[in-house]
């Protein structure tokens, strides 16, 4: 286990968000999409541009700049 | 009547269902005081009518968005018998979490769990009884693409409208919360509140500012510490009381819901892994804008432009002889042909391009290609001060920059709206077309796919351009964070295209077409007045207008009045230039007469300027009029016309004078 920012996790790579540091208003949006604390994700894209992620297949692009104040544990 | 609001998360097939319900019984509308849209339909069922309300699509019904309050004001009011909620099978957990919402409202809810096939197809299996049975609502699997259990679900929810049951969940939040929310309900109880006490509750404990500035205002609870006290505290609950309904939901889906172990790729993640690719993404997205640009023009202009401009023709000739027969005086005659048959001809000439760009536009969005589209530019556009979405705002105004304004709705961010509004009309719209084909047949028979390019290339350069500048000074601040749902690819249906293609072309005809009736007509009392002057001529007040300001342009290469008649009618409309320039011209004529006196009356470079003007200068009446609307300001409509003009001066006067030193005069 260990915990990290989301933009450190390469395509494919499994994951549960521990915590999100971002404004309130962008949180409770990510947390009403279904990215609150515990739920599991997996990274599908991590290059450039947005982080995309996916949650049991349903793909969310986030902006990099968020994707930094995701915390996560793998 | 009884009403059926539709509510649900965006690309959770709602609006498919609604035109499945509806057909073409709808109507489009503005939600009072706002510009979100309001859909309305209707639908018979055992010799009853009933009005279906298509709510904007929401993730969850807090105070995020316009939409999400819109929805839920007109839920909490009372105004449905009954709510269908959309629900995508395929993402079940993060769409009954409005759900739950709803149920926290005590609304009346119908699960329509859509999109079944596709869940199946990702072998997901669902015990929809089981579900059901825990949420304490009816639920009924439907394929609204494919109009299956419709039927049902129109008649189970009809059933409920007269059910009296109490839908209302009972959601544990925890210990510490459940307390909290008695305490408030405890203080609330002696007020007559609008909404039901439980959920007001809730709602100051996730410290929604909404209703917390409500309690405050109408029931001046400002006086007491009561929601002071709270406030300090509700930084907390926020968040926990989020997860609690996940929880809730995650304790009635373990029961019913069972996911595949391994999540299967499915061809949209192989079709993403291409669209989406670092290298190939952003080739891919030039392709498909560029054939999309090539469809309009060549079918929306070229094929079936000529012929509306052929039917207006006939129309105008007929109205001529009818008039001639009756023995109407010259300048009623006149009146009708140039003017109303002139104006309803420009708007009409029109149509075919916005149609052909709106259906092809509707054929991506559809098919779930804009959300990848919008990604894909995100990084460029961001460096830019702005953000993804922008660009597709940028894309309509290519066809016309009225609708191109209208579609910058979707940016929830201020900042980032107001930057897409002001540069959106430095997209060359299709309206600006003909001048620069009357220039280019004039000078540059042989290189006009170069010219249309360059000032296409321009308008994009000072439009991304004048994007950083506003973004460093006038609109300083973080553009709104990137999240953007991935929706699957799907194919594409008939209905949902037309039906969007139908509700835009509708609103830029009402829109464009009276306000281009409108001053086309006025541009011809101006030619025509004082009485007895020769039409069109320089005595004439558009003339005399025209002399006044044409010393203006002089610096640019083209001081004559006639070419700044061109230019004040184009304010007007963009589309009048050419029909304005043909009148002061070569009277009252087109085609090689108009080329003709435009080459006596230019240079090449001149006619370089011109088009230089025409591409950037101040936004014709109708978009000037979707800026005032969109804006909500008055200030930024006038400072949207002036810096246009001012910035379009100093383009043109540059290229003039650079090129008039270096010798291309």
């Amino acid at each position: 286990m260990e915990t990290m920012a989301l933009t450190k996790l390469g395509p494919g790579k499994n994951c549960r968000i521990k915590k999100i540091n971002a404004g309130m208003m962008a949180t409770k949006r990510l947390y009403e999409m279904g990215l609150n604390t515990g739920s599991k994700i997996k990274v599908v894209k991590n290059d450039i541009g947005p982080v995309i992620v996916s949650i049991y297949g349903n793909k969310i692009a986030l902006g990099r700049g968020l994707a930094e104040k995701i915390i996560v544990v793998n | 009547m009884n009403t059926i609001a539709l509510v649900g998360n965006p690309n959770s097939g709602k609006t498919t269902l609604f035109n499945a319900l509806t057909g073409s019984n709808q109507r489009v509308g503005n939600w009072p005081g706002v510009t979100v849209e309001k859909k309305e339909g209707s639908i018979k069922y055992k010799d009853k009518q009933y009005t279906i309300i298509d709510l904007p699509g929401a993730y969850s019904l807090g105070s995020f968005s316009e939409d999400e309050i819109i929805a839920r004001d007109y839920i909490l009011k009372g105004n449905p018998d009954v709510v269908i909620n959309v629900v995508d099978a395929t993402n079940i957990e993060r769409n009954l979490y409005l759900t739950t919402q709803l149920l926290e409202m005590g609304a009346k809810v119908v699960v329509a769990l859509n999109m079944i096939d596709e869940a199946k197809a990702k072998k997901i299996e669902i015990d929809i009884n089981t579900l059901s049975q825990k949420l304490g609502v009816p639920i009924v699997p439907t394929i609204a693409s494919k109009r299956k259990g419709i039927e049902e679900l129109v008649s189970k929810a009809i059933e409920l409208i007269d059910d009296n049951v109490d839908y209302k969940a009972h959601i544990s939040y925890g210990e510490s919360i459940d307390k909290e929310i008695e305490n408030i309900k405890a203080v609330l109880s002696k007020f007559d509140l609008d909404y039901p006490t439980d959920w007001v509750a809730v709602k100051v404990l996730e410290g929604d500012p909404y209703v917390i500035s409500k309690l405050e205002k109408d029931y001046a609870l400002n006086k007491t510490s009561f929601l002071k006290d709270l406030r300090e505290k509700e930084e907390d609950y926020e968040l926990e009381i989020i997860n609690k309904r996940y929880e809730y939901i995650n304790r009635i889906t373990r029961e019913a819901v069972k996911l595949p172990e391994e999540q299967i790729e499915t061809l949209s993640d192989k079709i993403d892994r291409v669209i989406t690719h670092k290298f190939l993404g952003l080739p891919i997205f030039g392709l498909i804008m560029f054939i999309v640009f090539q469809l309009t023009f060549a079918i929306g202009e070229e094929l079936l432009g000529g012929y509306v401009g052929a039917a207006v023709e006939i129309l105008g000739a007929g109205v001529e002889n009818i008039l001639i027969r009756i023995n109407a005086p010259d300048w009623l005659i006149s009146f009708f042909i140039e003017g109303i048959v002139g104006g309803i001809g420009t708007v009409l000439e029109f149509v075919p391009l916005i149609v052909v760009l709106y259906m092809l536009m509707g054929i991506l969005e559809d098919s779930g290609y804009m959300a990848r589209a919008a990604y894909i530019m995100d990084n460029i556009m961001r460096a830019l001060g702005l953000h993804g979405k922008s660009f597709i705002s940028m894309i309509i105004g290519f066809g016309c920059n009225v609708p191109g304004v209208m579609s910058t709705r979707t940016l929830e961010n201020k900042k980032d709206r107001m930057i897409s509004i002001l540069i959106n009309p430095f997209m060359s719209c299709g309206a600006r077309i003909p001048i620069y084909l009357v220039f280019i047949s004039a000078f540059f028979p042989n290189h006009g796919g170069i010219i249309l390019f360059s000032l296409y290339f321009l308008g994009i350069f000072i439009a991304l351009l004048m994007a950083k500048i506003f973004s460093k000074t006038l609109f300083k601040g973080e553009s709104s964070y990137f999240i953007m749902e991935l929706p699957p690819y799907r194919m594409p249906t008939i209905r949902n295209v037309l039906r969007n293609m139908w509700d835009n072309v509708s609103e830029f005809l009402v829109r464009a077409g009276t306000i281009i009736f409108f001053v086309v007509a006025l541009l011809w009392v101006l030619a025509m007045l004082p009485v007895g002057v020769e039409p069109y001529s320089q005595e004439s007040i558009l003339g005399k207008i025209g002399t006044l300001i044409a010393p203006i342009f002089a610096p640019a290469g083209y001081g004559t009045w006639q070419a700044a008649v061109g230019l004040f009618s184009g304010i007007a409309a963009k589309e009048a230039v050419v029909a304005i320039l043909g009148m002061v011209y070569a009277g009252a004529q087109e085609g090689t007469a108009l080329i003709n006196a435009i080459q006596s009356a230019f240079t090449p470079l001149s006619a370089v300027s011109f088009m230089v003007m025409t591409l950037l200068y101040t936004p014709c009446a109708a978009t000037l009029g979707a800026i005032k609307k969109e804006t909500g300001s008055l200030k930024w409509t006038v400072f949207s016309a002036l810096y246009s003009f001012a910035i379009a001066w100093l383009v043109s006067v540059l290229v003039y004078q650079v090129g008039t030193a270096v010798g291309l005069g």
